[in-house]
């Protein structure tokens, strides 16, 4: 744990847009971005703007190295081994898709099976979908229980099954439940799967190391953690990255091209086709840098306290429902829906106080069915988050039971 | 009067607390379902058409309070009309009707009456074709 206090007064004075009056309670969509990353993305706008690896003059120089600065700060983010082992994506979606396509069509075969959660992101199930539909292989997804906790006894059975391939989110962004990624991987590692975390809502909000995790594919976005949109991090084994093919073909993924064929260039370059998201990486580089400066451990404290409040609170208002875990085994996140007032028109009614929500099915619809609901409103948290905003909350959700009684 | 209050009018609430024309027809003529995947809104629509006029029409579904008071308003200006007007029937007329500001996030809830309204008449027009 950190000694240093947590001080969001002076974190929030990074955040011009929370100038503007709005409480922001949707970091887990997207989350704000501080001067430190917008100021550096601009640096390289204004001082050394030019393509990455090509060019031999100075700012080039300048832009490539600190292009590939970042990947040395992710590295040791998530304790990677290698920055061989930091592929550059545009985020989560494309990581996990580079995975299916890469090492997916040639390692997944017919009747193969793949095991996913029904607490997974559409970004985690749609690409196995296709490739399963290709490949003739079978998806199965573990359930959840009525805390909203995946049923490990029914991962252990799936288990035996013998799967090819187990994915999984380590934090779900519908519910916020944390789950026993560890544990989850260990099993599906003895049980001879390869294993692709979803760690888009664990990395911005709580330590993370991949090798002490031992999954062997680990995928997240920037844009979630203070970085801009547009830059994300796939994470792979080094053996499993250098055996998979390449994802996109083009400029600057190739060592020499001949009209009888091509090679590749080395990782992790190969998976980085045509002219990158450079402003965006750096940017990320930014966001990596300010929250190490934060500590990973007193960012999961913050939010743990401001959860544990607004659990609190909102427990407190009749005709509220809370979906999944206490506070203690959940990420910032509260999904909740008020009786008789559809999450979308509190959300309009949220807005009027300048209170932003999410509303909607939160890129879970398999999860919305499974809990029977259509939609649910979210709130979710983050390092600039303050109690003040969950009374504001409060007070929107108050009003909309006042206007809808 | 809060900037809310005008937002849910209070017709709007009304109709969405107490939709009018609500449930289904037995064998109806057009019967049509449209949901809003985004949201989760659903709305259908049941039509009982005598001579090309819309002789009653029910609508049924869940969503949001603009998705439904906007079904509900739809109905009730459908009862009696022709079947070649209701087609007529654009999206300034059922925004009109709601009478308040509908931002582009809430649009489509707004319209799903609409396309129910759209896709099953045009539909029955083309079952008459065949």
């Amino acid at each position: 744990m950190s000694t240093l206090t947590f001080d969001v007064a002076a974190i929030r004075k990074d955040f011009p847009i929370l100038e503007t009056g709005i409480a922001y309670l949707d970091s887990a969509n997207t989350s704000q971005r501080p001067r430190q990353v917008t100021g550096a993305m601009m640096e390289y706008f204004e001082k050394f703007n030019s393509n990455i690896h090509r060019a031999a003059y100075r700012i080039a120089e300048e832009a490539t190295v600190r292009y590939e600065a970042t990947r040395e700060k992710v590295r040791a983010f998530i304790n990677a081994a290698s920055t061989k082992e930091i592929v550059y994506t545009r985020g989560t979606t494309e990581a996990i898709n580079l995975v299916a396509y890469g090492w997916g069509r040639k390692n997944i075969r017919s009747g193969d099976l793949i095991i996913l959660t029904i607490l997974d992101h559409h970004s985690n199930i749609v690409p196995w979908q296709i490739l399963a539909a290709e490949k003739g292989a079978h998806i199965e997804y573990v359930d959840i229980d009525e805390k909203g906790e995946l049923r490990q006894d029914q991962f252990a059975e799936l288990l035996k099954r013998g799967p090819k391939l187990v994915a999984f989110n380590l934090v779900s962004n519908a519910m916020g439940t944390i789950n026993p990624a560890r544990e989850m991987v260990a099993a599906a590692k003895r049980a001879g799967a390869t294993v692709l975390v979803d760690g888009a809502q664990s990395t911005p909000h709580q330590p993370v190391d991949v090798r002490a995790l031992g999954c062997d594919f680990y995928a997240f976005s920037g844009h979630k953690m203070l970085g801009p949109t547009g830059a994300g991090i796939l994470y792979g084994r080094r053996e499993l990255l250098e055996a998979m093919d390449p994802f996109q073909a083009g400029g600057d993924m190739i060592k020499t091209v001949r009209i009888e064929g091509t090679t590749y260039h080395d990782l992790p370059w190969k998976f980085e086709a045509g002219t990158q998201a450079i402003a965006e990486v750096i940017g990320l580089g930014a966001a990596v840098d300010y929250l190490s400066g934060l500590g990973m451990d007193a960012v999961r404290a913050h939010e743990l306290e401001i959860t544990d409040y607004a659990y609190e609170a909102l427990s407190d208002i009749d005709g509220l429902k809370l979906y999944g875990p206490p506070p203690s085994r959940r990420a910032g996140v509260i999904s909740f829906s008020l009786e008789g007032i559809h999450p979308h028109d509190l959300a309009t009614i949220a807005d009027r106080d300048q209170v932003c929500l999410r509303a909607g099915h939160h890129c879970a619809m398999p999860l919305m069915t499974r809990l029977n609901v259509a939609a649910t409103a979210r709130a979710s948290f983050y390092v600039y988050t303050q109690k003040d905003e969950i009374d504001r909350l409060v007070s929107s959700i108050r009003e909309a039971q006042r206007i809808f009684a | 009067m809060s900037a809310d209050d005008q937002f849910y009018r209070e017709y709007i609430l009304d109709h969405y607390k107490n939709p009018r024309n609500y449930g289904r027809l037995e064998h109806p003529e057009i019967s049509h379902e449209e949901d809003n995947p985004l949201c989760g809104d659903v709305v259908g629509m049941d039509f009982r058409v005598k001579d090309g006029v819309i002789d009653d029409v029910r609508f049924h579904g869940r969503g949001c309070a603009i998705s439904q008071a906007s079904a509900s308003l739809l109905t009730e200006r459908l009862k009696g009309m022709s079947l070649e007007d209701a087609k007529k029937i654009n999206k300034d007329d059922v925004l009109g009707e709601l009478g308040i500001e509908i931002s582009p996030a809430r649009i489509k809830c707004a319209l799903l009456s609409l396309k129910v309204l759209k896709v099953g008449a045009y539909g029955l027009a083309d079952d008459d074709e065949e």
